[in-house]
């Protein structure tokens, strides 16, 4: 089974973000850049696909000479094989990135593709989406739940107020992946090794875009409103909650 | 002339809240884009509540309904969404970011080759476009954008606007005949876990437990304040990898990102992937033992102790007041 994974490399969840002198952008000196924690699900669950049912797991991210590394660290994990579409001076929007991604996806005939349900730097939760519309595949996400029997996936999806959803798709399918829909491994030494060696491609996004140009023109970047730090309520806890009862009425009217 | 599309959203066969948030901040925005709100309402069980969205600015509601239609599923509404908007021409298509908002706006723009902001914590009109304000970076940054193309579309935060008072408006209803298409991914089942649990993303109220729990059976503290102030429960990840609480309780980087008018943390110290989650609630308070938990330099109002003592007696005082 030839599988697909889409993955991001991101700043690291811990990472300080910095805006730009110029307000256009953050500054990407001392990010610590990692996997889009969303997208080692996805590996994972490619894995243990092919682990199943025989087959190759491709992994394709759209970025600079950098997400190198991070198609590396999911080789190093198992993966076989990586395609990097080189972004350098493109636009990267949502439908920009989806139109790159669906494009090698398409030159792949993918049977399956796996992403995260969504990038923790833009949060847009969109791109996987787009790479299934533009295929015109189905897809489903967030997925916390997955089996594979002949060309009918089942999933489970979350919905609001842990109501879940059981779902049935035809393949060709694109899955969004949740967390705790699996355990990710850790590359192992050999892996890493091994990494060293396999194929990772590189694709012009030029490319792959033709004439297409990003749909969502950013103005500005800023830092969020710092929330300055309020009211220690002091006291024994019974004298203490009865003034935080009285605050949240009273001041905060909240209650 | 811009008019304005929403997409409204229900359960239960009443319609959402959020939705009638939506339609309140799309008639601000239609009177600056010189239009009218439409609503459109897909899927069975609220056309007879249709009307309703008249209260908040929609001067025209569209329903939409079918057997395929009873579920969502990406590919049979955002049909029915493009099909809409083929028809009505709108310049500004907006839904909820709720998990069937941010999903079905994202297919369609798609299919419509449009841009989308995904969960927007403003909009506003600037030369006569829709402007939005979205954080990336989990809330450590905000960008101010432009979709580009007709429609320009964006989901919205829930609980970033204030519901308007209704009206007595009564808004023209019209039925879509519809047709979903083929639908290649289907939900056979739906299974509900904890009857009547408001998802956290919509939650006006959140009390959240972290590891200094202890145990899923000390959650029932947390349980106990919140249903005393007709709160959801939340939960750090700690909480959650411990065991303590199910994964949908959780609220940051890697749970929800909610958005309530108060959030009570007891026993969370104020990770910054928690922070993520949580960090635009409108009031925050913080219970924990240590005086230096970084959650306190967020929190409009703290207690520093022990919340095995400190929780209870608030419920209890809580319970007292609201009696009242
Ligand atoms: C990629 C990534 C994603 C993540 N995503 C999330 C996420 O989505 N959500 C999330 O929450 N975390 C997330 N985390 C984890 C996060 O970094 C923290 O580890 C986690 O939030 C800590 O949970 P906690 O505050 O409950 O536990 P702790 O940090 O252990 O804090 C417990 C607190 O309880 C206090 N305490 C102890 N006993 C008592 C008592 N009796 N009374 C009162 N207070 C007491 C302590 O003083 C302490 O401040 C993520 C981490 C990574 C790396
Ligand atoms: N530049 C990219 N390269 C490869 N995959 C991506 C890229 N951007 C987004 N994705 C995939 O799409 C998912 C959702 O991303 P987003 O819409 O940006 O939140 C991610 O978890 C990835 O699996």
């Amino acid at each position: 089974m030839k599988i697909g994974v889409l993955l991001k490399q991101v700043p690291d969840t811990e990472t300080k973000i910095k805006i730009r002198a110029d307000g256009k952008g953050v500054e990407e000196g001392e990010i610590k850049w990692v996997i889009n924690p969303y997208d080692e699900y996805a590996v994972e669950e490619a894995l243990r696909l092919k682990e199943k049912a025989g087959g190759e797991v491709v992994i394709v991210s759209a970025g600079p000479a950098r997400a190198t590394e991070a198609i590396r660290q999911a080789l190093a994990m198992g993966a076989d094989r990586g395609i990097r579409i080189d972004t350098t001076g493109i636009e990267q929007d949502p439908y920009t990135t989806a139109v790159m991604l669906a494009g090698a996806a398409k030159n792949e005939s993918f049977e399956i593709i796996f992403a995260g349900k969504q990038a923790v730097d833009d949060d847009c939760a969109q791109v996987l989406i787009g790479v299934a519309e533009k295929l015109g595949w189905p897809h489903v996400t967030p997925v916390e739940k997955f089996a594979l029997s002949g060309k009918t996936a089942t999933l489970q999806r979350p919905v609001a107020g842990g109501t879940k959803e059981m779902i049935e798709a035809d393949l060709p399918v694109v899955v969004g992946c949740e967390k705790g829909l699996n355990e990710p491994r850790y590359a192992s030494l050999p892996g890493i090794m091994k990494a060293k060696s396999k194929p990772v491609a590189e694709l012009k996004a030029s490319e792959l875009l033709g004439t297409e140009r990003a749909r969502i023109n950013v103005t500005k970047y800023s830092l969020p409103p710092e929330r300055r730090a309020g009211k220690i309520i002091p006291g024994e806890p019974e004298a203490a909650a009865a003034e935080l009862v009285r605050l949240l009425r009273e001041e905060a009217k909240v209650i | 002339m811009g008019n304005v599309l929403i997409v409204a959203e229900h359960a239960n066969g009443k319609i959402k809240k959020y939705s009638f948030e939506l339609a309140g901040k799309a008639s601000e925005l239609a009177k600056e884009l010189k239009g009218t709100v439409t609503a459109l309402l897909i899927g069975e069980g609220a056309e007879a509540q249709a009307g309703e969205l008249g209260h908040y600015g929609a001067s025209k509601v569209i329903t939409a309904s079918h057997a395929e239609l009873k579920y969502y599923t990406p590919e049979g509404y955002s049909k029915v969404l493009s099909d809409v908007i083929a028809q009505e021409k709108p310049d500004v298509v907006l839904g909820t970011a709720s998990s069937t908002g941010k999903d079905l706006l994202a297919r369609t723009a798609m299919r419509l080759g449009v841009g989308l902001a995904s969960d927007c914590v403003d909009m506003s009109v600037s030369n006569g476009k829709l402007l939005v304000s979205r954080p990336v970076y989990a809330g450590k940054a905000i960008i101010e954008a432009i979709p580009e193309g007709i429609p320009q579309m964006a989901t919205s935060r829930p609980n970033t606007y204030p519901v308007p008072a209704p009206q007595s408006d009564s808004p023209s209803v019209v039925v879509f005949q519809t047709d979903p298409g083929r639908i290649k991914a289907r939900v056979k089942e739906v299974v509900e876990s904890e009857a009547g649990m408001m998802d956290l993303t919509e939650a006006e109220r959140i009390v959240s437990g972290g590891r200094a729990m202890g145990s899923a059976d000390n959650f029932k503290l947390i349980k106990e304040l919140a249903k005393a102030i007709g709160a959801t429960v939340g939960a750090s990840r700690a909480a959650v990898d411990a065991g303590f609480a199910s994964h949908d309780h959780q609220v940051g980087q890697t749970g929800k990102t909610v958005n309530p008018t108060l959030y009570i943390a007891c026993g969370i110290s104020g990770a910054i992937q928690h922070l993520a989650g949580m960090r635009t609630s409108k009031v925050i308070v913080a219970v924990n033992k240590d005086p230096e938990a970084p959650i306190f330099s967020k929190a409009d109002y703290g207690i520093v102790g022990d919340l095995f003592k400190v929780v209870p007696i608030l419920t209890e005082k809580f319970k007292k007041l609201l009696q009242e």
